[in-house]
């Protein structure tokens, strides 16, 4: 009997063995850059960048580091806007071998099919996906499921998880999950999901929505908002079931360098790359 | 050298070109069968739904050029699959140059697979001095099963080919182009070959 014992705890540690050495698909980290005029904003703190409001010079270091991809969201308002960002798209493609997304004020097929062409991998489209659903199923169409990204911002009121537009201002009659549902229906090929309750505080990623929405649905799904520490990112993927989680300034003020939180997620038995 | 991307209005082809470039390289766009043939390499890119990106190679007179090319030729994720026999995506036929099926991964995974898996069980002058297990970056919802012209596996949902060759024809299921530094050393390999 007790050699039985014996063999069994044998098993199961080798079992495990098995498990920790089995290959999987690995979470992502990605760092996200708001664009205004083709120039990065908002607070970056690099003192080795020649000129911080570069966004190639950015997105190499953040590629060098580790990043897994890169988000560029524009937030620019001038009618050269489109060009700019165009521009900047070609620039950035040129310079980095990662994967990266672009969103901003994407509304229409044509957007997306300059941006796609100049370089970008993925397009998010925001505040044009509530207003015309069909976009999504055009772009999935046109372009494949793999390049939409939708991004959805959502804060609780009264319990209910409530899709917000402008950057969380305008609330919408849809329910996060209702809409998350329908996106991934129309063939949205990945979900980026912003906490307005948590973006901002650092307290922590919206675990709860985050592994509900993962249940709900079966693409990947991006965690964004409240990233404050490494175990914040840990517990996104393990309490949040998130593919992949978003931050900005955590990695701007360099509060987080990517290649020790990788480290650090790892030795907690995610898959990442390092 | 010469260099042909193959334009059959399919893809995001920049980030080939731009890739190429770091690499010290120039290529061209075309879809004109003489500067394909002409070409000392030739790359068959493709993102999207495989039975539109099929009948636009049909409508071009390419899916009969494409599997009579004699020159390296490597097939880049919808590339690759369209390089089989057939695909379960629109169930579509294939150009028949690897012999294996293309499959959808089951629903007990996400689809698509978004992000970045190892490659294993690596074959190939492809992967010359490339380590096993490097992380490659991946989108896609089909894949095509390990097979006798597999030179590398990835697991998701099941041990699959992310890598393919029959002769002078080569497929990756990755993005060398969007894979970092190692997918670059790839894609430099194949214009050495």
């Amino acid at each position: 009997m007790q050699r039985f014992t014996k063999f069994c705890v044998a098993l199961r540690i080798f079992a495990n063995l098995c498990e920790t050495t089995k290959k999987m698909l690995a979470k992502r980290i990605i760092p996200c850059l708001d664009i205004k005029n083709g120039r990065t904003v908002k607070g970056v703190n690099f003192v080795d960048l020649r000129d911080a409001g570069d966004p190639v010079e950015l997105a190499e270091i953040y590629s060098a580091e580790g990043a897994d991809e890169l988000v560029f969201l524009d937030i620019s308002a001038t009618e050269e806007r489109r060009k700019t960002l165009v521009n900047m798209v070609r620039s950035v493609a040129e310079k980095i071998n990662i994967p990266f997304t672009v969103g901003g004020g994407i509304s229409s097929v044509e957007d997306v099919d300059i941006l796609l062409n100049n370089g970008a991998d993925k397009v998010s489209i925001n505040s044009s996906a509530v207003k015309n659903p069909q976009l999504i199923n055009d772009l999935a169409q046109k372009f494949g499921s793999q390049c939409v990204v939708v991004a959805i911002d959502a804060k609780q009121i009264d319990g209910q998880w409530i899709v917000h537009l402008v950057g969380g201002k305008v609330p919408t009659e849809l329910n996060l999950f209702d809409w998350a549902v329908e996106v991934a229906e129309r063939g949205a090929g990945e979900i980026l999901f912003t906490s307005m309750d948590n973006d901002g505080t650092k307290n922590g990623f919206a675990n709860e929505a985050l592994a509900k929405l993962s249940e709900l649905v079966n693409i990947p799904i991006i965690a964004s908002g409240g990233a404050g520490n490494i175990q914040h990112f840990v517990d996104s993927f393990k309490k949040g079931k998130a593919d992949a989680a978003l931050a900005a300034s955590v990695f701007h003020f360099k509060e987080i360098e990517i290649k020790a939180l990788k480290q650090e997620i790892k030795k907690n038995g995610i898959e990442v790359r390092l | 050298m010469k260099i042909v991307i193959i334009n059959y209005g399919a893809g995001n082809i920049q980030s080939i070109m731009f890739a190429i470039e770091r690499l010290g390289f120039k290529a061209v766009l075309s879809n004109d069968p003489e500067e394909i043939k002409s070409a000392e390499k030739v790359i068959f890119p493709g993102v999207g739904e495989a039975s539109s990106a099929m009948t636009k190679l049909r409508e071009s007179g390419l899916d009969s050029l494409i599997p009579e090319l004699k020159q390296p030729v490597l097939g880049i994720c919808l590339g690759m699959q369209l390089m089989c026999n057939k695909t379960e995506e629109g169930n579509t036929e294939g150009l028949g140059i690897f012999d294996v099926d293309v499959l959808k991964f089951s629903n007990k995974v996400k689809v698509p697979q978004m992000g970045w898996n190892q490659i294993y069980d690596l074959k190939s002058d492809l992967f010359k001095g490339i380590s096993e297990n490097e992380f490659m970056y991946l989108v896609h919802s089909f894949y095509a099963p390990n097979c006798e012209e597999s030179i590398a596996t990835t697991n998701y949902d099941v041990e699959y080919a992310s890598a393919l060759q029959k002769d002078n024809f080569y497929g990756t299921q990755f993005h060398p182009e969007k894979s970092g530094d190692v997918g670059e050393k790839i894609l430099g390999n194949f214009l050495k070959i």
